[in-house]
């Protein structure tokens, strides 16, 4: 009788601990952040000059918030039709064939390649070839890290999306096809109907996926810490900056710093939020 | 007569529109797999050379070393030692702490199902699986490396590591329990065993080889990460094996020959490297998922 209580309180212990750690989080970046919004103010948000020369120091965040919303929108929009196609291939023409688990278990595999080496190949492969058929800018910028993105986060989006789609009954299908339905047809008026809120939910868990990623965007960006004036320029997302700046940061800029993840933790953290949200409505 | 003839117009084109999407999703499910191949061909090609007995045992050259060598059209001597030890001490790091947090956090989730607190639990754990490793890397500067070791440390690249792996193995853990069937469960209840050891002796070993999925999984996605780290372990040219000194690691190193125009050399074969097992640790995971289903 003793042990059973002391191997319950135990387990919940340490799930307080998860609450624990998530609120530490919270905690720290707030803390970190309070000297650059006691100096800017909200206008930390939406000032768009970012001036580290010592004595007149000035950072907003706007620059790094529209690259990120950029990079990440066009992301999402050139990732679409690929996986979207990708998943009506694994969850409907092909379920359950050889083919279908191949070409499942490589694009799970794109979720294995680290950061860093899509990164690499964006800069020695992508890069060249966008510069190639006539990109300016030595081929660097927000296009060419949505571009790169959008192959990071195909699998996200695939993964979900397939399943929901696998999950759509057949009786429903069937009463499709006896009524003369071509498949197609099938697919945009009793699939997709269907499977609605799981694929936008799959969509809106990739979009958090890409707001925070780093390495790869960080090496095809182009860094320039100016808000940035088209998709084909160059520019910097939270993401980013920090990773470029955070090397030789102290003080204000440090916290400048730390405030934009903060903005980036709480981001992602509604995003992430929101696409639970529909994926539990949903059940 | 005159309708038949629309009949079969109207129907000829949707069956062609039908075969006409079934070919386009077919040509874009193959652009999207294409960077894998593409990618993988590109460093095999380019960093198998490199490759040798040396590049696993030796320690990263200094530039001008690496710049001799270039330039006297030999190939760069030195490996990445330094890289594949700090990985291991880190990523092995990272797993003590989170792999007994994230169990033991997944069988409370298990036990305790639709109650209040396992339910924020797990949505707050859902949530840290989406919060991006630069962030991480934020947090344990501001934990670790500020207040604990004083300075850029492995302490402190692994406990940024850990909280990324801690919400998977959480997941792996309750969604692997909740398969298994409640009988056994009540079968070792029934005998009067202990609550602890219907935990080790029955739910662990039953829930074996998805726990072990879960936590491949886990580490094949900490073994690649750079953002964090550069916040955290910093990196350093020789092997260090004190958890509160700065550390290197595979994915550092490759950041720091991408910076060094001297060292081009290695980067395709530290990546190559770091690429393969990543993949076989996911291949492998992906095995033991498939056997047990």
């Amino acid at each position: 009788m003793n042990s059973d209580k002391i191997t319950k309180t135990v387990l919940f212990s340490v799930s307080i601990l998860i609450l624990m750690l998530a609120a530490g989080m919270l905690y720290s970046l707030v803390g970190g952040a309070i000297p650059a919004f006691k100096e800017f103010g909200l206008k930390f948000i939406f000032s768009g000059e970012w001036n580290p020369t010592e004595g007149e120091e000035k950072y907003g965040a706007l620059p790094f918030i529209v690259g990120t919303l950029m990079t990440s929108f066009g992301a999402l929009i050139l990732c679409l039709p690929l996986s979207f196609s990708t998943s009506l291939f694994l969850g409907e023409y092909f379920r359950g064939t050889r083919v279908a688990r191949i070409l499942g278990l490589l694009v799970d595999l794109l979720a294995g390649i680290p950061s860093i080496v899509y990164g690499l190949w964006g800069f020695y492969v992508l890069r060249p070839a966008l510069i190639e058929i006539g990109f300016g800018g030595r081929g660097f910028g927000i296009f060419t890290a949505a571009l790169i993105l959008a192959v990071m986060i195909i699998p996200y989006a695939t993964s979900l999306s397939n399943e929901i789609i696998s999950m759509v009954p057949n009786d429903l299908k069937e009463a499709a096809y006896s009524l003369g339905a071509t498949r197609l047809e099938v697919i945009t008026s009793v699939t997709i109907p269907n499977a609605r809120s799981g694929i936008v939910a799959g969509y809106i868990l990739a979009f958090g996926r890409a707001l925070g990623e780093t390495m790869a965007v960080t090496m095809l960006i182009g860094n320039t810490n100016q808000i940035p004036t088209s998709f084909f320029g160059t520019g910097n997302t939270m993401a980013s900056v920090i990773a470029n700046q955070f090397g030789e940061a102290d003080g204000l800029k440090l916290s400048s710093l730390i405030a934009i993840g903060l903005l980036l933790f709480l981001i992602t953290g509604i995003i992430n939020a929101a696409g639970k949200l529909i994926i539990k409505k949903m059940n | 007569m005159k309708s038949t003839f629309a009949w079969k117009d109207h129907t000829s084109r949707r069956l062609l529109k039908d075969k006409a999407v079934l070919v386009g999703v077919v040509v874009l499910s193959l652009i999207t797999i294409s960077p894998i191949v593409l990618i993988i061909s590109k460093l095999v090609a380019e960093g198998y050379q490199q490759i040798s007995l040396d590049f696993l045992i030796k320690n990263t050259p200094d530039t001008f070393e690496a710049m001799t060598a270039v330039a006297n059209g030999e190939k760069i001597p030195g490996g990445i030692a330094n890289g594949i030890v700090g990985t291991l001490l880190m990523v092995t790091l990272a797993s003590a702490i989170a792999i007994p947090i994230g169990v033991l956090t997944g069988i409370y989730l298990y036990e305790n199902q639709g109650k209040f607190m396992a339910n924020l639990t797990r949505n707050i754990s859902d949530i840290l699986q989406g919060v991006p490793s630069i962030v991480l890397g934020l947090i344990s500067y501001l934990w670790v490396v500020k207040h604990i070791t004083n300075g850029f440390s492995a302490l402190a690249g692994s406990v940024s590591l850990a909280i990324m792996m801690l919400p998977m193995i959480v997941r792996s853990t309750e969604e692997t329990l909740k398969m298994i069937p409640q009988t056994l469960k009540e079968a070792a209840l029934a005998l009067g065993v202990p609550y602890h050891k219907v935990i080790l002796k029955v739910l662990v070993p039953t829930g074996f080889s998805g726990l072990s999925t879960g936590i491949l999984l886990g580490i094949s996605r900490i073994l690649g990460e750079t953002a964090p780290l550069l916040l955290t372990a910093l990196g350093s040219s020789i092997i260090n094996l004190d958890i509160t000194q700065p550390t290197s690691a595979v994915p550092l190193l490759i950041w720091e020959f991408y910076n060094d125009p001297n060292m081009i050399g290695l980067i395709w074969s530290s990546s190559l490297l770091l690429m393969a097992i990543v993949l076989i640790l996911n291949i492998v995971s992906k095995q033991i998922a498939g056997k047990r289903n």
